[in-house]
């Protein structure tokens, strides 16, 4: 048995059990120059999980220790890509190619209100591949029943959920308010505000958002802080039914993610991706 | 991966053994990123994809001569831009790089 064996057990049981973790692999030495024959070491893997014992190697202790660290930042950011090390781990060295095969776990979206547009919503974020929570403090609505696309249907206020799961929340998950009723939009913004959620919109129109953002500020929240939140929700490309507003919602989340304007590819020149 | 867990266990439960190509860099545009990845088994069956359909022939190609011993695991690499040297290549006109190995691992 090689020092691998059992690595793709370990990898395959953990992606089945949506449990983050990252394979790296050693790809390739440089492509000249070569101060030592690297392809012997072609294929040695490390496996990394954040709550389980590393496995394998790369064939150096000092290289393993910094492909650990870096592929735990990059479950974290969810990016999977080839990095360069020196054959002890040396940063800004070429020798070596490995790549970070990461399987992060589900982005999590949370959705405060039980409302038709919510169901859209989860719908559309299920297709993305998101971990979705419904929220709302009415019973009467919040139901599994009304949301069997949820992956969890939350009766109670949303500054207490968040109380509860906020500092789980990261750059990859959303917090989407679609109550658009005061009484639970400001106690769910302020609470997504100190987590650090990716992603906080919050429906309503822009008198909504006008009355609301003064509550805000009587709550105490900052101008600074408030350009945190994307209001009225969405890009603006005419939706009118829950499902086109649904469409338009996660189209601004994936292009908050990339950075882009999401002005037309036809209009535009330069990479697509 | 994910996709291609289940094929990949009923091959090497019947005693198959199995290459992988997986997508590790893209130059340009590229239908899939980095950690698409194909499985192979010595018979030539496929599971998964790491391209549009545009180089997963070729790629199954590969994989059997890594079975056969004929090339040793490493990066293959298919691109538009060198139409001439590769057999196949992309139609969006990107790059991709795919490391191809056995799974004896």
């Amino acid at each position: 048995m090689n020092e691998a064996a059992g690595i793709y057990e370990a990898f395959r049981n953990a992606i089945r059990a949506e449990e983050p973790v990252a394979l790296a692999t050693i790809i390739d030495g440089p492509d000249t120059g070569a101060v030592f024959d690297v392809r012997p070491l072609a294929g040695a893997k490390l496996l990394v999980r954040p709550d389980a014992p590393t496995m394998g190697t790369l064939g150096d202790s000092d290289l393993d220790r910094v492909v650990e660290r870096d592929a735990l930042g990059m479950l974290d950011a969810g990016i999977s890509e080839v990095r360069h090390y020196g054959r002890h781990g040396e940063a800004r060295q070429m020798d070596l190619s490995v790549f970070v095969e990461c399987h992060a776990r589900r982005p999590h979206m949370v959705i405060f209100g039980a409302v038709d547009f919510t169901r859209a919503l989860a719908s559309q974020a299920k297709l993305l591949g998101y971990r979705v929570t419904v929220c709302d403090a009415r019973e009467v609505f919040a139901t599994k029943r009304r949301f069997p696309m949820a992956d969890d249907v939350v009766v109670d206020w949303p500054n207490r959920l968040l109380d509860r799961i906020g500092d789980e929340l990261g750059p990859r998950d959303a917090v989407c308010v679609l109550t658009h009723d005061h009484k639970f939009d400001v106690p769910a913004i302020v609470g997504a505000l100190p987590t650090r959620v990716g992603y906080l919109g919050a429906m309503g129109s822009r008198t909504t958002h006008e009355k609301r953002t003064e509550r805000l500020l009587e709550a105490g929240v900052t101008n600074e802080q408030l350009e945190r939140v994307m209001a009225p929700i969405g890009l603006d490309i005419g939706g009118r039914t829950p499902e086109e507003t649904a469409v338009s919602i996660v189209a601004e989340i994936i292009a908050s993610h990339t950075g882009r304007q999401a002005p037309r590819l036809k209009d535009g020149e330069g990479r697509i991706h | 991966m994910d996709e291609i867990l289940d094929d990949i266990d009923r091959w090497r439960a019947a005693g198959q053994r199995v290459a992988v190509a997986r997508v590790v860099d893209i130059e340009g545009s590229g239908p899939r990123d980095p950690g698409a990845a194909m499985a192979v088994n010595e018979e030539g069956e496929v599971a998964g994809s790491v391209s549009g359909g545009c180089v997963e022939g070729a790629v199954v190609g590969e994989a059997l001569e890594l079975l056969g011993g004929r090339r040793g695991s490493g990066i293959t690499t298919f691109g538009y831009s060198d139409d001439e040297a590769f057999a196949v290549g992309l139609t969006c006109g990107g790059t991709i790089h795919l490391f191809v190995e056995e799974l004896d691992w």
